[in-house]
């Protein structure tokens, strides 16, 4: 499988903060990638660090390579407006629009430059129904999001970043505030998702990691301390502190 | 311990009456106003008053038609808006999302400070600059017009919008705006098509506000306007609800006088009107 | 990825957007320069030791303002000291006594209707209460209480804003220690509104600095000098009044420059003070 994402020695600081400490990571495409560790430890940094939010921050300093289809992504070539529409992003708390159903998914395209009504029409239904939440709210598509209960705005989130198709869908830790039958539906939904995208997504919750991944990396205190296939990881970490924390004496 | 309970029951009725002397005041100015303007439009007929085109008061043959009065107020608050807010809802976009912290405090600064300004200093500038430039620019007799008042009620309810929607954007949540920009929005787009919309309602309240503050305003409308009572014209002297009522008072007697009354009572009506309106999208807001 | 550029036109609707909102912001600060250095430039030359220290006199053709400062800081004590217990009583009343919501949602609704309505119905109104039905005729009294009842929801709003500070445990503290009501009142409330009561006071005296349409018809428009008990009682003209007179009706414009700029200053310091006050009792807080 080809890597999609490579990182080579990246650094980030947040003023004279050292976040992130020569991380190096190569993730392939059509798989879902886990990034594990104890809160703070960087892991959602590097993650927003992937479709440059962390260019909103003023204070933010990148130093490294992250390359995105072999094309760093921080070259001044680079439109991060196109990086942010081929790298979507999902977040941690579900965030819709304070618009109805359709104008939230149509949102994306009409910002790309999506005018037709029917075609937009078309984006709309098969970005619900690959975020598998179409027959939920296929009567109520005009009717305001903030409606909906807290698993169904967050696979309306998931259908608004598929509807601008985007290749990575970087996940931030996106059941941390659902229920768990909402955060088992959007696990599925994850697993399904990945024939057709690169998934990346940060959890706190180890046993989500095993469930969905294919690979896990292990970040403590701005490092990349492990990174490698899920199974291995959990059965046979190489290193201590990935043990520690897997077998729960820190976290 | 009883006589305390009857000191403290005293200090609570105490209060109560405080509480209820703002009450009391909504009262009594809508007792006053009703009582007295009732009579005059009772004698020239309803439908005579507020649409009759013709206000000669000190004639022989008077005849009280306010609906020049009506119709000013309305285009001149019309005119006040359609100025005033594309330029401090623009503005206060820029404070609020783009504007780097110290722009932010001392625009911020200057805007409070044009809040504060006396409507007279208004008046008095927009005699001086305002109408003579008219005059120049348009080739008239007489600069004193509806676009001048426009101008001036233009200037004068920037503040009220500028802040008000600053407000309203302030508060909309970050989280809208991250989600717009990691759809691939660029920062510009996202405050126009993600953070306008959600603040709407307090924009909107924002807009009614200025509407109040425009009809409103006499002061600065009176020494601008020319304070004739024609038809509207946007190059014509006009006269205001509230500067008809202030023109004449001083002078006013018996028929005259009940009927700027009846102005005051038909001002009154409206502003209660935008009062309604304004606390309907703020609880709105507040219901989301 | 391809560099494949956002399209021709959004990026046309950016820069239009930019361009807008810069032209707006231009507007927005040139009308506040312009307003303060022509005011400035017509005004304070006009302004003079002479013009500040007298009173007009029709037989020498002076004009002195002194009258019209000194009926301003008159009606501006008065109503302050009218309105100051009323409002932060009624602002007590709704924090710490009220339970009965309908009848908050009453008064708070009252107070949002003052603050509503424009100061000419306030002059109107004031005038047929005050100056006729209680027989004050025109006095800077009447018109002191007209701005009472005008000045009443702001002083209302900041206490209420600064007694919502005040933390529950404080009054639970004093509470369990056994306090009535009113001690609770006197010693944990009353404290904790002060600086509400600084920014309404504030507030309000720009406010009154500012105001000439609810005066004309209460407070009238003499020039006399006075005292303030006699000056309470007699017609006189704040300098907002005097300025619209000096202007609209005697066309005597470098008067009413000067009055104009000393405005301008008053309303700049208050500006600063309010600003400064705010910051205080921020910090203040915090700590």
């Amino acid at each position: 499988m080809s890597s999609i994402v490579t990182v080579k020695n990246m650094c980030l600081w947040y003023g004279e903060h050292q976040a992130l400490k020569d991380v190096n990571i190569n993730i392939p495409e059509k798989s879902i990638t886990a990034f594990i560790g104890p809160s703070g430890c960087g892991k959602s940094t590097f993650l927003k660090s992937l479709n440059r939010m962390n260019d909103l921050i003023p204070s933010v300093k990148i130093t490294g390579d992250v390359k995105y289809n072999g094309k760093n992504i921080f070259e001044s070539s680079v439109d991060v407006n196109e990086l942010r529409r081929e790298i979507g992003m999902v977040f941690q708390k579900p965030n819709p629009f304070p618009m109805s159903i359709y104008d939230n998914v149509a949102y994306g395209p009409r910002t790309h430059g999506v005018k037709s009504k029917a075609k937009l029409d078309d984006i709309v239904e098969q970005s619900l129904k690959d975020a598998a939440i179409w027959e939920e709210v296929k009567d109520r598509l005009k009717k305001n999001a903030l409606g909906l209960s807290g698993g169904q705005q967050q696979r309306l989130c998931i259908a608004r970043a598929l509807a601008v198709k985007p290749a990575v869908l970087l996940m931030d830790e996106p059941t941390s505030a659902l229920d768990p039958i909402s955060t088992s539906k959007i696990e599925e939904l994850t697993i399904k998702l990945k024939e057709n995208y690169t998934i990346i997504m940060v959890t706190h919750n180890m046993q989500q990691a095993v469930r969905i991944s294919d690979q896990t990396a292990f970040f403590l205190l701005g490092e990349l301390v492990e990174y490698g296939n899920t199974e291995t990881l959990f059965s046979t970490p190489k290193d201590k502190r990935t043990e520690d924390y897997i077998t729960g004496r820190f976290g | 311990m009883k006589n305390k309970k009857a000191f403290e029951n005293m200090i609570h009725g105490i209060f109560l009456m405080l509480g209820l002397i703002a009450v009391g005041c909504v009262l009594l100015i809508t007792v006053y106003l009703v009582i007295a303007g009732i009579p005059a439009i009772r004698e020239i007929g309803l439908f005579k008053f507020l649409f009759g085109k013709t206000w000669e008061s000190t004639s022989a043959n008077p005849s009280y038609g306010i609906l020049p009065f009506i119709l000013t107020s309305i285009y001149g608050t019309a005119g006040a808006i359609i100025i005033g807010v594309p330029v401090g809802f623009l503005t206060a976009v820029y404070l609020s999302k783009i504007a780097p912290q110290k722009i932010k405090a001392a625009v911020g600064t200057a805007v409070s400070l044009l809040a504060g300004i006396p409507s007279v200093v208004y008046g008095l500038t927009g005699m001086l600059v305002l109408v003579p430039g008219i005059r120049e620019i348009f080739h008239l007799a007489d600069g004193a017009s509806l676009l001048a008042a426009i101008i001036v009620l233009a200037i004068m309810i920037l503040p009220s919008i500028i802040k008000v929607s600053i407000t309203a954007l302030d508060a909309v949540p970050k989280e809208y705006e991250d989600a717009s920009l990691a759809l691939g929005a660029t920062p510009i787009e996202t405050y126009f098509k993600v953070s306008v919309p959600a603040a709407k309602s307090g924009i909107a309240a924002a807009v009614v506000l200025g509407i109040g503050r425009a009809i409103g305003e006499a002061m600065a409308v009176m020494m601008v306007s020319g304070n004739v009572a024609n038809m509207p014209g946007l190059f014509q002297s006009v006269r205001f609800l509230t500067t008809a009522v202030a023109s004449e008072m001083s002078y006013s007697s018996g028929l005259q006088r009940q009927a700027l009354f009846s102005i005051a009572l038909v001002l009154f009506l409206f502003i209660m009107l935008i009062n309604a309106t304004l606390n309907f999208f703020l609880k709105g807001k507040k219901g989301d | 990825m391809q560099d494949s550029k956002i399209s021709k036109a959004r990026k046309a609707y950016i820069s239009i957007m930019k361009v807008l909102m810069w032209l707006s912001v231009a507007v927005t600060c040139s009308l506040v320069t312009f307003l303060i250095i022509y005011v400035f430039i017509k005004g304070i030359p006009n302004i003079s030791w002479e013009l500040l220290s007298e009173k007009p006199s029709y037989l020498s053709e002076k004009i002195g303002i002194l009258p019209d400062i000194l009926n301003t800081v008159y009606i501006v004590i008065a109503t302050l000291l009218i309105v100051l217990p009323i409002g932060v009583g009624a602002a007590i009343y709704l924090t710490e006594y009220a339970q009965n919501k309908k009848l908050v949602n009453t008064i708070e609704y009252a107070a949002e209707t003052l603050s509503g309505i424009p100061s000419i119905i306030y002059g109107l109104v004031g005038m047929l209460f005050f100056c006729q039905f209680l027989n004050m005729k025109t006095s800077l009294l009447a018109g002191a209480l007209t701005l009472v009842i005008m000045n009443l929801p702001t002083i209302m709003r900041t206490t209420q804003e600064s007694l919502k500070t005040v933390p529950q445990s404080y009054r639970e503290g004093a509470f369990g220690l056994g306090a009535g009501k009113w001690r609770v009142i006197r010693t944990v409330v009353f404290p904790g509104c002060v600086d509400g009561v600084i920014t309404g006071c504030i507030l309000s005296v720009g406010r009154i600095l500012g105001e000439s349409a609810a005066l004309l018809f209460t407070a009238g428009f003499a020039h006399a000098l006075n005292g303030i008990i006699e000056g309470l009682s007699s017609s006189g003209s704040t300098l907002t009044v005097a300025l619209y007179v000096y202007a609209k009706e005697q066309g005597e414009f470098g008067v009413a420059f000067a009055i104009a700029a000393i405005l301008m200053i008053l309303t700049l310091i208050i500006n600063l003070s309010a600003a400064m006050v705010e910051r205080y009792f921020k910090k203040r807080r915090t700590i």
